[in-house]
């Protein structure tokens, strides 16, 4: 289950967090960017890296009901 | 756009279109694609090089110079000013120009350039394993396995996205030059992943109104502006200034790196305008481990050929980029893939050792607190002022420092 977030309008699609990922989970385009949740681990790494605090990790017990990606930045 | 080449380069930076025009002068023929629609742009970088780095690559072109830097001063954590002489001088670049300069030479040489186009794969040479499309495969497909392996090596080319429509081209060889966001490597089942303590995390901003000394280059150090990092103001005339931070993963796990940033602009330039703020990423480590497998080769900060103590990675990543154009012209020349192997050689020979010292300098460095520094300050202003050379400031800190020597002796080998 996926516990990433990415915060709506804010990434600058700089790349660090696909640089840090070990599991090759990110899509990052021109301006799009999104997780592959069959890869992710939660890990978080790419969470700390973000420079900009962009990538947020919600803790399962205040995670938000349903899909934790919003719509407008899944594909 | 054809639909085969002999190289196939992935992302139009300064390694990317370097490895393009050396590639493309000795006669391959080129391909590289970009996934941004602009090559050069948006600008993630702090574009300081030193000239005698530049001129060994590329004949200099004015319009490339922001302001010429003769002065380098070092700012400890409690405010001492360290202004060591170099014994050279650096640029600060113009990179919006510098690269498409350079994307313009790799076409010059030969080379096709095409933007937004986003390689999301490597297509593989036996159709089997092809047609699991995206896994990073487990373990490598058995060698000459088909005539077109033994030929062209286990892939075949590239798929890639261009106004939403999924394209495939054709290329002997493949380059990653796809940046510190490098995926292509991983593909070839190269390990590229970036280890966080050596990610350093950058916000920076071009600001205006600023009033600066448009010959001198700044650097912050201390925990409380940029932990694992430095922060940098350079010049770039016109009362315009490239300033930024970088900070280490480890670091920005408490607090990122924008807010270091903010924080000093606020203090130091409050009546600055902010015309640009943009993050960035920058693979501070040792060069990948391995820069040919089969037919893919990695370069720049896919390859992490970047200074891991100053960040620096212009200049490197474009001696990368030479190196494996040279390389990658000759295996295609003399049909051989085997050749591909010169250019790591070639690599380690000329910066890749270099850079291994550099890192471990670096690690010592890292681990040195606020006092250390500002010790290390105090004690170089002692020296006489011609002795405060780059060389004095490293023996003063090995005096002081008992740890950088035992990291010295490590790298040296001296006893």
């Amino acid at each position: 289950m996926l516990l990433i977030e990415i915060k709506p309008n804010s990434c600058d699609f700089c790349g660090c967090c696909v640089g840090v990922c070990p599991e090759d989970a990110i899509e990052l385009q021109e301006a799009h960017i999104s997780i592959i949740e069959e890869r992710c681990t939660n890990c978080a790494k790419c969470v700390w890296v973000c420079p900009f605090e962009v990538l947020l990790f919600n803790k399962p017990e205040k995670r938000r009901s349903g899909a934790s990606v919003s719509p407008e930045e899944t594909r | 756009m054809k639909p085969r080449y002999d190289v196939i380069i992935v992302g139009a930076g300064p390694a990317g279109t370097t490895c393009a025009r050396y590639a493309a002068a000795r006669g391959a023929s080129v391909l590289v694609l970009e996934k941004d629609r602009d090559v050069g742009m948006p600008v993630r970088c702090g574009e300081a090089v030193s000239n005698r780095s530049l001129e060994s690559i590329v004949p200099i072109d004015p319009r490339w110079i922001a302001a010429t830097i003769k002065r380098f001063r070092l700012i400890s954590p409690s405010g001492h000013i360290v202004e060591p002489d170099l014994g050279g001088y650096g640029y600060v670049l113009e990179r919006r120009i510098f690269d498409y300069d350079l994307a313009r030479l790799a076409v010059e040489a030969g080379a096709e350039v095409h933007t937004k186009c986003y390689v999301d794969d490597l297509l593989r040479a036996t159709p089997a394993s092809h047609a699991e499309g995206k896994a990073i495969p487990a373990t490598d497909p058995a060698p000459g396995t088909t005539a077109d392996n033994a030929q062209d090596g286990a892939w075949k080319g590239v798929s890639y996205q261009w106004k939403g429509e999924r394209r495939t081209v054709e290329g002997r060889i493949i380059v990653a030059a796809d940046g510190v966001e490098s995926r292509v490597g991983k593909w070839a089942g190269i390990d590229t992943t970036t280890h966080m303590r050596d990610m350093e995390t950058c916000a920076q901003m071009t600001i205006s109104n600023v009033d600066l000394e448009d010959d001198a280059c700044e650097f912050y150090f201390g925990n409380d502006t940029a932990p694992m990092g430095y922060l940098w103001v350079f010049p770039k005339g016109h009362g315009m200034a490239n300033v930024g931070v970088g900070i280490s993963g480890m670091a920005s796990k408490k607090t990122a790196a924008i807010r270091y940033l903010r924080r000093f602009i606020d203090q130091r330039f409050p009546d600055a305008a902010v015309l640009t703020t943009v993050a960035g990423g920058v693979p501070c480590a040792t060069t990948v481990g391995t820069l040919v497998q089969r037919n893919v080769v990695l370069v720049g900060d896919a390859a992490h050929q970047v200074n891991p103590l100053s960040g620096g990675g212009i200049t490197s990543g474009m001696i990368g980029g030479k190196l494996a154009g040279e390389a990658i012209a000759m295996a295609i020349e003399k049909n051989d893939l085997s050749l591909l192997n010169n250019y790591p050689k070639q690599w380690r020979k000329e910066i890749g050792a270099k850079h291994d010292t550099y890192y471990r300098m670096k690690a010592a460095v890292y681990k040195f607190p606020d006092a250390t520094l500002d010790d290390i300050a105090i004690n170089v202003l002692k020296l006489r002022e011609d002795k405060r050379t780059i060389w004095g400031v490293f023996r003063t800190a090995l005096r002081h420092q008992p740890a950088l020597v035992w990291e010295m002796v490590k790298t040296f080998g001296l006893k």
